[in-house]
């Protein structure tokens, strides 16, 4: 198998590293060699983050370049567009709707662009828009939503359903695990149609 | 049974490392990328681990367990080496007797530290080994391996890592602990370990045999490995950028250095005279480099392909030796910027939403009261390191012209944490030299911005036990400070005032603000509500810069609405509405 990039990008607390975990574990599980890098530390306090996941046969840097990721997936618009650049030609954006304010905005330092959504559209690749705060509502918690995401790339990776099944209910506390598994089902049917 | 595996970050691989190495003591202060180290050792029982107020005492602790027989670990992130290369100089000179390897953890490209530092000069400086890791599985199999070279050498292990090796996720085979034999029992050596001038004279020359020694092993060492392939270039690299030069460049020929000092002499001229074309990639410093190039060796290509400054990554590698890249995109431009910023509810934001307001000089220091210094705030007006806020203020307080312009009068910042770990002192050079300056004491119970570890302050020990909660306004007093006033960060007009009486004072004020971090402590009230009727849309409750706020337009009426998910319900942002229109 080639390597997979995964580029993740999201806000602090929305549970971008959670979402890795699982994409790491069904990774080793499927006997590849994976390798996942981010930088935490700045990046609680409301701050931008992304996480890299790569997979394959055998993977040395821990990191994607810009112009690289297969996929990109983007927990909030503003942080998608901040990151399109590192989508390869030919690669996937699977986003979030979802806005969060930057605290330059919520702090009228900065104004949030009313046009992210047709930049990210106009990228000329395959980009699909989920609202996946709205289906993790109806999975039950609105903070499932990364596992939304989680549903959505799965569907286009070619590995089994049951072995993300499994991994999420081993990644995630026993009383989260049925929610979560709906939020991951809804996820990869809404890329679906 | 299969190999049992687990994908590991760097920092719990070298805990990991260091359970099976039977390491019986580590101690560390917290700092990016280096915390998570300690915070899974506290996990293995079988570590006895704690938390040093600095990282000075932190390797000080190690070396009484070193010296006393017990395997050790003493991590810190690059700069607090600066602090700990006091003992860590001497140390080279009296030696172990027990392992011990100080983990280095350096931040190329500062995503989260005020310098970039490349901490392999201190092995160099300091005459003892340095071990670079490239991946996780290497984290932990290194720690053993320098724990055994310490040992034998007589000598601590420098053990450095960077951002990406620390803190990205791979694969790792695990093993179980081997312990050490035998009790640890106290013996003396007064030669080995009171380094008083006499015993120093006699230890300097082994040191320097030490190295010549180590050199010799260099060039067998397992840490160093060649992999020859395509001889038409040859790379030289060190811990992630030896991950960086496979991915790019999978058929040249490498010999990766995973002991970077002292360098394998011998093989690097072999490996050179193989290969047709020479480079060298390391991050940071040109540590090879000029020590290659002294030997004579002809290098093509080091720093003036590969910079000083910043992090490399593969595809950067790639682009300087062979032109190429992939098509790239355009960074979408004009987008707002995403910077990190005071929690809602956190105590700092009041306190600078005032000490904005009175222009006084801010001098700062290091902890998320930092991001004071950000815009709409802007109220921070410098930051060197750690502890020097106080004694900053004090060299400014003593040269600045006498003005009851408030612009020329100086306040400094400092957070609990870094109080106990160097601000101590710097109040007590303020109060002997009778300094006029205001000092604030932010104590939020913690040490917030590596992640909310307990410190002296907060009343538990790294694994959670109890312990004695230093009281910060008795040690002020005890050091002589007259003027120890207290104030509650949620009441606006509490702050103004007393920090007015403060800077009228000829005399020291120090102000202690005891407020626990709501994040850490997960503590929130009630969120507050806008009454859009009486909010004008003037947008001054969004200075205090809390993301709980936003503007919003209906109808070309603008106005101010909070989130309630976010909302902690502190009160800050309705103290500064002149219309009354926060509210509960
Ligand atoms: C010498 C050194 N060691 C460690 C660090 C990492 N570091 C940055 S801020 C900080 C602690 C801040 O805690 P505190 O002063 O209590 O302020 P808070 O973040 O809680 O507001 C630490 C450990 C550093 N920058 N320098």
């Amino acid at each position: 198998m080639e390597t997979t990039n995964i580029l993740l990008a999201g806000v602090g607390g929305q549970g971008v590293l959670l979402a890795s975990q699982i994409f790491t574990s069904v990774a080793i599980e499927a006997d590849l060699d994976v390798k996942q890098s981010e930088v935490h530390g700045m990046s609680q306090r409301g701050g931008s983050v992304t996480s890299h996941v790569r997979f394959g046969q055998k993977v040395y840097s821990p990191t994607i370049d810009p112009g690289e990721a297969d996929f990109l997936i983007g927990f909030e618009r503003l942080e998608t567009l901040r990151n399109l650049h590192c989508l390869k030609k030919g690669g996937i954006v699977i986003y979030n709707k979802m806005r969060i304010n930057p605290s330059t905005v919520a702090s009228g330092v900065a104004e949030y662009p009313d046009d992210v959504e047709t930049r990210i559209a106009a990228c000329g690749e395959k980009v699909y828009a989920i609202d996946g705060l709205g289906l993790a509502v109806k999975a039950g918690n609105a903070r499932s939503a990364n596992v939304v995401m989680v549903g959505a790339v799965s569907s286009f990776l070619p590995l089994p359903e049951s072995l993300w099944e499994t991994k999420i209910r081993e990644v995630l506390p026993a009383k989260l695990v049925d929610l979560n598994l709906k939020a991951f089902h809804l996820g990869r049917e809404a890329v679906k149609k | 049974m299969s190999e049992q595996k687990a994908i590991l970050s760097g920092n719990e691989a070298i805990a990991r490392g260091a359970w099976e190495a039977g390491v019986k003591l580590a101690s560390a202060y917290p700092g990016t990328p280096s915390t998570e180290i300690l915070e899974n050792v506290k996990n293995y029982t079988d570590i006895y681990s704690e938390w040093a107020p600095n990282e000075k005492v932190a390797l000080e602790v190690g070396v009484g367990s070193a010296i006393a027989g017990a395997r050790t670990l003493v991590t810190m992130k690059h700069v607090g080496v600066n602090v700990a290369a006091d003992p860590l100089f001497t140390l080279s000179y009296t030696g172990v007797k027990g392992g011990l390897v100080l983990v280095s953890a350096d931040d190329p490209a500062m995503h989260s530290s005020q310098n970039e530092q490349d901490n392999r000069n201190y092995g160099r400086s300091a005459k003892i080994p340095v071990i670079e890791p490239s991946d996780s599985q290497e984290c932990k199999d290194f720690v053993a391996i320098a724990l055994d070279l310490s040992e034998k050498f007589d000598t601590p292990v420098f053990f450095r890592t960077t951002t990406r090796t620390s803190h990205s996720k791979s694969i790792v085979a695990l093993g179980g602990r081997t312990e050490q034999q035998g009790d640890i029992e106290l013996e003396k050596n007064m030669p080995k370990y009171t380094m008083l001038p006499s015993s120093a004279r006699l230890r300097h020359p082994l040191v320097e045999e030490r190295l010549l020694k180590l050199k010799e092993y260099a060039e067998t060492s397992p840490l160093n490995r060649v992999e020859y392939n395509d001889t038409s270039m040859g790379f030289i690299c060190n811990g992630i950028s030896y991950q960086y030069v496979k991915e790019a460049l999978p058929e040249v020929s490498v010999l990766k250095l995973g002991l970077s000092y002292p360098l394998p002499e011998k093989k690097i001229r072999e490996f050179a005279a193989r290969v047709d074309k020479l480079y060298i990639v390391e991050e940071g410093d040109p540590f090879f480099e000029d020590q290659i190039r002294a030997l004579g060796i002809k290098v093509d290509h080091g720093k003036d392909m590969f910079p000083l400054t910043g992090e490399f990554s593969a595809a950067f590698v790639k682009k300087q030796v062979t032109g190429q890249g992939p098509d790239l995109r355009a960074v979408a431009e004009g987008l707002p910027g995403r910077p990190p910023a005071f929690c809602p509810g956190c105590s700092h934001r009041g306190i600078f939403t005032i000490l904005k307001k009175l222009k006084v000089f801010v001098s700062g220091d290091i902890g998320c009261y930092t991001l004071g210094a950000l815009p709409p705030i802007s109220a921070l007006h410098s930051c060197v390191c750690m502890g020097a806020s106080i004694s900053m203020g004090h060299g400014i307080d003593k040269v600045v012209a006498k003005s009851d312009d408030y612009s020329q009068k100086v306040v400094s910042v400092i957070g609990d944490s870094t109080f106990f770990h160097s601000g101590m002192t710097s109040l007590l050079n303020s109060i002997y030299n009778k300094s006029a300056s205001v000092a604030m004491i932010l104590d939020n119970r913690t040490t917030g911005m590596t992640g909310g570890q307990e410190n002296p302050g907060s009343g538990r020990t790294l694994s959670g036990e109890e312990a004695i909660a230093a009281d910060i306004p008795a040690l002020v007093k005890a050091m002589g400070v007259k003027n120890v006033v207290k104030i509650n960060p949620y009441d606006l007009n509490d702050i103004e005032e007393k920090l007015k009486a403060a800077l009228e004072n000829e005399e020291m004020t120090v102000v202690v603000v005891e407020a626990p971090c709501v994040l850490r402590y997960r503590i929130s009230k009630p969120p507050l509500k806008v009454d859009a009727e009486k909010c004008t849309g003037c947008k001054r409750c969004l200075s205090v810069s809390c993301n709980a706020l936003s503007l919003e337009v209906k109808d070309d009426k603008k106005f101010v609405v909070i989130d309630p998910n976010m909302c902690a319900g502190c009160g800050v942002c309705a103290q500064v509405c002149k219309f009354d229109a926060i509210g509960e």
